[in-house]
């Protein structure tokens, strides 16, 4: 179907299964994360209908509370481990780092591999959890109800989790080597793509705070299984210990899913302003200090948990600090569209819509951040609207941005740019409607992780399940138009955006090697002013 | 490929103060040092990490990025523990008359014993 | 190998546009891998993968430490009655001998710099012995727990007012304990690994990668001990506590 007549690319050199579950290249092992992150984002977004089926009515009507209970934390569990860690890095990432180093593969491909088959594993025990019984905890799994009350799945789960972190940290490993040692004769630290930079971030990030969730949810599970005291105050133990080192390594993953498309959001602004990036290496230190900033935050999830308000003090201090290398791509961002010539393709649009939303979810996580005003939005309505607005308005869209961005080079292929724009504008609608009426509940007092609220808050409830309706209409579309398009879409040639970057310089879909001819570097990362601009 | 060769002589060199290093810990562990026998046999073990860790690792000898790489490690181990403890050591610093809204300094062990308490919850099958 | 014919011809092409200076090998190391572009570059690169792997194992037991660290601070008594009750002969056996094997694999590898066969065959052979030593004292240890009812759970017990505390004690120590047991027989595996390869005479000073970053691990799981050791058997035993 979609290369016989072209030339050899690592799509078309072998189509045997075996040649697929087998592979070491890169390219390949992105789509098969691709396959399985989608099929856990429907996952997610099948429990996240229940929930908000079950909320369009005051009352808890459409399930008990023990499975409403269920349906929150298999949506969290799913789209956090699932889906928003491994989205962008270990889908765009795998497939346009070596590319865009001019490198032929990753550093360890074969360790790339088994990053796959770790998370597929882990995808299975957790799956498994879900469908002999589902799990209760929360995504967040807080003992004592996790080690002592819960009835539920939560050892399965927890070993999922505990297998899929590895998947990360090889991933994080294998990226870390590969900038390091991979780039292409030329190409210097100050010549790479901003996307580059986002993914040694995050790989610094994975390498460094996976491993605490790991031994954390080892520990929960032994205290279940063996009925230990960490986590027991009968036995001394204490609670809030499992929060710090849960969300030791929990606050830092929320930046593993934003930092890569924040990267992907340069790359897009870049080409489609036909400029460079304003304020370049800003940016890129901007994401190291985000990810090294973003361990010192964690505790910000604690606050009403029962810790020392002078501890509470420094983490707000800290977690405003964090915020300010955010700002500092936010405004770059802007500055790189004044004067550019902005040219309305799909990606750009995805861009846009990211834009506004990781906007407000960026500036209404300093209103959690505030102590004073957290202690009455704290597990409220206005917190999952904030994350939402980051993870989802932020995180996802800028996935989105990128997929769109590089699916001719994945591909080979173009898609509808009319129907990819409407898809935009429906998640955006969509997801505004979803979400902004959330912030309104929580500033009401409407709690988090409740299937039944009080009747005055329904016109806002099912406002928001309404849009959560519109908002899957607008990612069911994709899902249309690209699988159309490898039939009929148009044949991409090996730069059809005419952007800069070394993975642009090579046909589409690439060689199984990826370049004919070693590239070496003489410039920057982004001299759009060499290149001529194209009318659309 | 051209790593730096070490004389067997600097591992056995290493090897014999790790020795001695093992033993001063012991003959410490014995003496009454208060407070100070917990930093003080840490720090000792932290002398022979770094004797590992430069001469039979190679870390003398390696590139700028291995000795920030290996920095970095306990760097970030150093924050899970300092900071974490802000919270531990600052507990029951404040209280006021409505009473304290923190987890306590310590938790008392006044629930009920093991015999007493309830079994573990089973798994859903 | 999905790879054609084709490819290999694409990937001669490449060394000819390295020209600056660059002597275009033919002739392969059989352990290059060709997505490098030297055998230099992947022994750095596999260095560099090996230390971030550490890095890793750093923080993995870093968890367990601020547990252990929180609770000995609440629980001195604990603690001090806790770790007197563990072997402090055995401990400094165990910790003589992990130091000791450490110093074999230091000289395995470099008998693997030098192309000495027979001495990475001797020293890889006394490492895994000094190992196995460890190991089985371990076990030794662990029987002895078991006898004395301090392994946590619903057997567990403990004389004194301190018991549901020490049971935490115990908790920290089998983990940690278990948790560098569990690495070291993975590292018996390396070894084994590394055993089979040195007898093949795969390694010269052109290339002895797979030596160099089992030495790296192995050293990692002595330096994870050079810490327990204290921190397990030598709480307290000046009895200023308890």
């Amino acid at each position: 179907m979609l290369a016989t007549e072209s030339p050899v690319n690592y799509l078309n050199v072998n189509t045997s299964v075996a040649s697929w579950l087998f592979t070491k290249d890169h390219k390949r092992i992105a789509i098969l994360y691709m396959v399985v992150v989608t099929c856990a984002f429907i996952l997610g977004a099948i429990f996240a209908a229940g929930v908000r089926l079950e909320l369009t009515t005051p009352e808890g009507d459409l399930v008990s509370s023990d499975t409403y209970n269920k349906l929150f934390t298999m949506h969290g569990v799913a789209m956090v481990f699932f889906v928003l860690i491994p989205v962008v890095p270990a889908i765009l990432g795998n497939f346009a780092l070596p590319l865009m180093l001019g490198a032929k593969d990753v550093a360890f491909p074969k360790l790339n591999l088994l990053s796959w088959y770790v998370f597929v594993i882990g995808f299975t025990f957790t799956v498994v959890a879900m469908i002999t019984g589902g799990v209760d905890t929360g995504w967040t799994f807080y003992p004592p109800y996790s080690t002592d009350g819960s009835n539920s799945n939560v050892l399965l789960a927890g070993i999922g989790v505990f297998v899929t972190g590895f998947s990360s940290i090889l991933t994080g490993l294998n990226f870390m080597v590969t900038i390091h040692r991979m780039r292409a004769p030329g190409l210097t630290w100050f010549r790479l793509p901003l996307f580059v930079w986002a993914l040694y971030a995050t790989s610094l990030v994975m390498v460094l705070g996976t491993p605490v969730i790991a031994i954390t949810v080892a520990m929960l599970a032994v205290e279940r299984a063996f009925g230990l005291g960490f986590f027991d105050p009968r036995l001394g133990g204490d609670p809030v210990l499992f929060q710090h080192l849960f969300w030791f390594y929990s606050h830092p993953a929320v930046y593993i899913m934003i930092l890569p498309p924040m990267g992907v959001i340069s790359e897009v602004i870049a080409c489609f302003s036909r400029k460079n990036v304003f304020g370049y290496s800003f940016v890129a230190f901007s994401s190291l200090a985000i990810a090294i900033f973003g361990f010192l935050v964690w505790a910000h999830h604690l606050f009403v948990a029962g810790i020392s308000p002078y501890s509470a003090l420094v983490f707000s201090f800290l977690t405003y600090a964090v915020a300010i290398p955010s700002a500092v791509k936010t405004f770059n961002w802007t500055a790189t569209l004044y004067r550019g010539a902005i040219w309305l393709k799909a990606p750009m649009i995805w861009v846009f819509g990211f834009l506004g939303l990781f906007l407000i979810g960026g500036l209404t996580g300093l209103f959690t951040a505030a102590l004073g005003i957290d202690i009455h939005i704290h597990d409220t309505y206005f917190v999952v609207a904030h994350f939402h607005y980051i993870m989802v308005g932020g995180a996802i869209m800028g996935y989105f941005a990128g997929l769109h961005y590089y699916w001719p080079k994945i591909t080979g292929r173009m898609y509808s740019d009319y129907l990819a724009k409407l898809a935009a504008l429906l998640v955006f609608v969509g997801f505004n409607l979803t979400f902004f009426p959330q912030f309104i509940l929580g500033y009401l007092g409407m709690p988090r992780r409740y299937h039944m609220y009080p009747p005055e808050f329904q016109v806002l409830n099912v406002l928001s399940s309404s849009g959560a309706a519109v908002l899957g209409i607008g990612y069911l579309l994709p899902m249309i138009y690209f699988i159309y398009s490898l039939f009929k879409g148009e044949k991409a040639g090996a730069n059809p955006w005419l952007a800069t970057g070394l993975e642009w310089q090579t046909q589409s879909p690439p060689l199984p090697h990826n370049f004919p001819v070693q590239p070496i570097v003489t410039e920057g990362a982004y001299e759009y002013s060499k290149r001529e601009i194209k009318v659309a | 490929m051209s790593g730096h060769v070490s004389p067997k002589s600097t591992y056995y060199a290493v090897f014999g103060a790790l020795m001695v290093l093992t033993a001063i810990t012991v003959a410490v562990a014995f003496l009454h040092l208060g407070t100070l026998n917990f930093p003080v046999a840490l720090g000792i073990a932290i002398f022979k990490a770094t004797l590992v860790i430069l001469f039979f690792m190679h870390v003398k000898y390696s590139s700028r990025l291995t000795k920030m790489i290996v920095g970095m490690a306990f760097f970030f181990l150093a924050i899970l523990l300092l900071l974490t403890l802000t919270d531990y050591g600052s507990r029951g610093w404040y209280a006021s008359d409505r009473g304290s809204a923190t987890a306590g300094t310590q938790v008392t062990v006044t629930g009920p014993d093991r015999a007493t308490r309830p079994a573990p919850a089973a798994e859903a099958k | 190998m999905p790879d054609g014919a084709s490819i290999h011809a694409a990937d001669h092409g490449h060394a000819h546009a390295l020209a600056h200076g660059h002597e275009h090998e033919h002739v392969h190391h059989p352990a290059h891998q060709h997505h490098f572009q030297t055998m230099e570059q992947q022994a750095e690169a596999s260095t560099l993968g090996m230390w971030a792997f550490l890095v890793t194992e750093v923080m993995f037991f870093g968890g367990l430490l601020m547990a252990y660290l929180i609770y000995r601070v609440w629980y001195p008594e604990a603690w001090s009655e806790g770790s007197q009750e563990l072997n402090i002969i055995l401990g400094g056996f165990n910790t003589v001998v992990l130091i000791g094997s450490s110093l074999t694999m230091a000289l395995a590898v470099r008998a693997a710099q030098t192309g000495w066969r027979k001495g990475q065959i001797v020293f890889l052979i006394l490492t895994m012995i000094l190992g196995l030593t460890f190991l089985v004292v371990k076990v030794f240890e662990y029987k002895e727990k078991f006898e004395t009812g301090h392994v946590p759970g619903p057997n567990f017990h403990f004389e004194g007012p301190y018991g549901p505390q020490a049971e935490i004690f115990f908790s920290l120590y089998f983990g940690l304990t278990g948790l560098h047991a569990l690495h070291m027989v993975i590292g018996f595996g390396i070894l084994s690994a590394m055993l089979w390869m040195a007898s093949k005479n795969k390694f010269s000073p052109q290339w002895y990668t797979p030596m160099e970053l089992s030495g790296l691990y192995w050293h990692f799981v002595d330096i994870v001990w050079i810490f327990l050791f204290p921190l397990l058997y030598l709480v307290d035993r000046a009895h200023n506590v308890v």
